[in-house]
């Protein structure tokens, strides 16, 4: 499958993420059969598919959290897939969001945000807590500081997680379906976030069921399936104008809530369907 | 003749009832309540046994259990790390010392260690030192199979968001895992310190000088003097103390634990 790119492609160097040929198997399964992938800096991708086409374990090796079986992945001009490449120091520079949020649930809200400040960047005291207070407040939860995780909403335990992403100064930001296990009414306090820090010029990389969210904000859409990336580009294109079939019969399903009830239902939560009313 | 099922339970309710009060009436027929009173609980010589029962025994008990209990806890800690290490030799050795020293009883380790080592080596270990080991050996084996279930019941995706904000594999561990670890295990920790404060009735195998007795030994030596079961009462009694708020508190750690999930 060829993807077809943006035709002004910077020079490698520029870019913030950089996948080349990327293969993943487990044991027999091959999840990604050969992705090649570019995000610009400051540019917002978002990734599209159905369950079980790769699109999450994609994300996962940007930051290795998944050892590729073949490829490169550069990251800002590093290539994380290099073995005496210190991937620790790679991380500090990339924010993660997960679904399940995986906020530490012994630690407070703040302390969420300051542990790594302080054990990884060495920061000190008051300057991470200065940093931590700031960033809860960039996602709205002034007052939150002392709460636990299990005192928190979904919601903004999702906005705190974000907060902790950004209390380490990322240059990219990677989101694993971030909004899949919140209840409908609070997938918008965090979509909102998301938005406000794509205006600022964060660069992202989005794995979403959310398509109003990637029509509105993402610069390039990505549709992947069965482990290949099948059709990308413009929102418009992808979501508005799909070339290939599979692309289409992906968006028919999730777009068109009565056509999802008749099987073969993507792994789309009932609130997808609900934003795109 | 059929009965009514509600009947029925009724009849077979009150033949328990009947055959209870019946044990009971022929308990106290048969018992010599005077002389029994007289073997386990004896005012006077109860009255004699304090207050060192409490100032020397009970708190030469709590003194070796947390002994053993802090050096257990150590070695347990090293031995779970070890035994979930990505290094075979020494998962394989975490697991050889569990095994070993989770099938043999404590009397065996407190006779090598009191007796053995000091025959063989010719060196009198200090008391403190073989207590401590001797329970901690032991108690570790138990320990570090609760703690590396404690690891492994934290979910991954925390180890991944402590990995994610680049802190390294030693790193997540001690700031992220353990300290949700230990609250996991911290029921079943409250349990092993339960069995070790028995267990540390063992330690008068050790021949101890008067002020170095715990509760067993304190009672064994007043039953010696006085020929009544009251020290042994009293010294169970004392047990007793100390395990059944240690109890009560794993419920409470169980039921916190539970409603926190």
């Amino acid at each position: 499958m060829k993807s077809d790119k943006a035709p002004d492609t910077p020079a490698p160097s520029d870019q913030a993420i950089e996948v080349r040929d990327l293969r993943k198997s487990f044991g027999d399964l091959q999840v990604l059969k050969g992705i090649d992938l570019t995000v610009g800096r400051g540019d917002v991708v978002c990734v599209i598919g159905p369950s079980g086409s790769g699109k999450s374990t994609l994300l996962r090796c940007v930051n290795l959290l998944e050892e590729p079986t073949s490829g490169t992945v550069t990251v800002a001009g590093t290539e994380v897939t290099d073995p005496d490449v210190d991937i620790d120091r790679v991380r500090r520079r990339i924010g993660m969001v997960f679904q399940s949020f995986n906020l530490f649930p012994h630690l407070t809200a703040l302390e969420n945000l300051t542990i790594a400040q302080r054990r990884v960047l060495r920061r000190g005291k008051e300057e991470a807590e200065r940093i931590a207070r700031a960033n809860l407040a960039r996602v709205g939860l002034v007052g939150k500081e002392r709460s636990y995780p299990a005192q928190l909403s979904g919601g903004q335990q999702q906005r705190v997680a974000i907060a902790r992403a950004l209390s380490m100064d990322p240059e990219l930001m990677l989101f694993d379906e971030p909004t899949s296990a919140l209840d409908p009414e609070l997938v918008g306090d965090v979509l909102a976030v998301m938005r406000s820090l794509a205006r600022e010029g964060m660069t992202m990389l989005v794995v979403t069921h959310e398509m109003s969210f990637a029509r509105e904000v993402a610069d390039r859409v990505v549709f992947m399936d069965d482990g290949v990336i099948v059709e990308e580009g413009t929102p418009e294109r992808v979501v508005g104008d799909p070339q290939h079939e599979r692309t289409r019969l992906f968006l028919a399903r999730v777009l068109d809530p009565a056509a999802a009830e008749m099987g073969e239902v993507p792994d789309t939560g009932p609130h997808e369907k609900r934003a795109d009313r | 003749m059929t009965m009514s099922r509600r009947r029925r339970a009724r009849l077979f309710r009150g033949v328990q009832y009947a055959v209870l009060l019946i044990a009971i009436a022929v308990l106290a027929l048969v018992a010599d309540w005077g002389t029994l009173r007289q073997a386990f609980f004896d005012v006077e010589i109860a009255k004699a046994l304090f207050p060192e029962v409490i100032t020397t025994a009970l708190v030469n008990t709590a003194y070796y259990t947390l002994l053993g209990f802090g050096f257990g806890l150590g070695l347990g800690i090293v031995l779970a790390l070890m035994r979930l290490s990505t290094v075979p030799p020494y998962r394989w050795i975490a697991i050889a010392y569990i095994e070993f020293f989770r099938g043999i009883p404590s009397l065996l380790v407190f006779i090598a260690l009191g007796f053995g080592v000091p025959l063989a080596f010719e060196v009198a270990l200090d008391m403190d030192i073989t207590v401590m080991l001797s329970l901690g050996l032991v108690g570790a084996a138990y320990m570090a199979e609760t703690i590396r279930a404690g690891i492994l019941a934290v979910p991954k995706g925390q180890t991944e968001a402590a990995r994610s904000l680049g802190m390294s594999p030693g790193r997540a561990m001690v700031s992220i895992v353990m300290p949700q670890a230990f609250r996991i295990v911290l029921p079943p920790l409250t349990n092993e310190l339960i069995l070790l404060t028995k267990d540390s009735s063992l330690v008068y195998l050790l021949g101890l000088s008067l002020g170095q007795f715990e509760l067993a030994n304190f009672g064994r030596d007043a039953l010696n003097e006085h020929k009544s079961l009251t020290p042994i009462l009293i010294a169970g009694l004392l047990y007793l103390v100390i395990t059944l708020p240690l109890g009560h508190l794993v419920r409470r750690l169980e039921a916190r634990t539970a409603k926190a999930r």
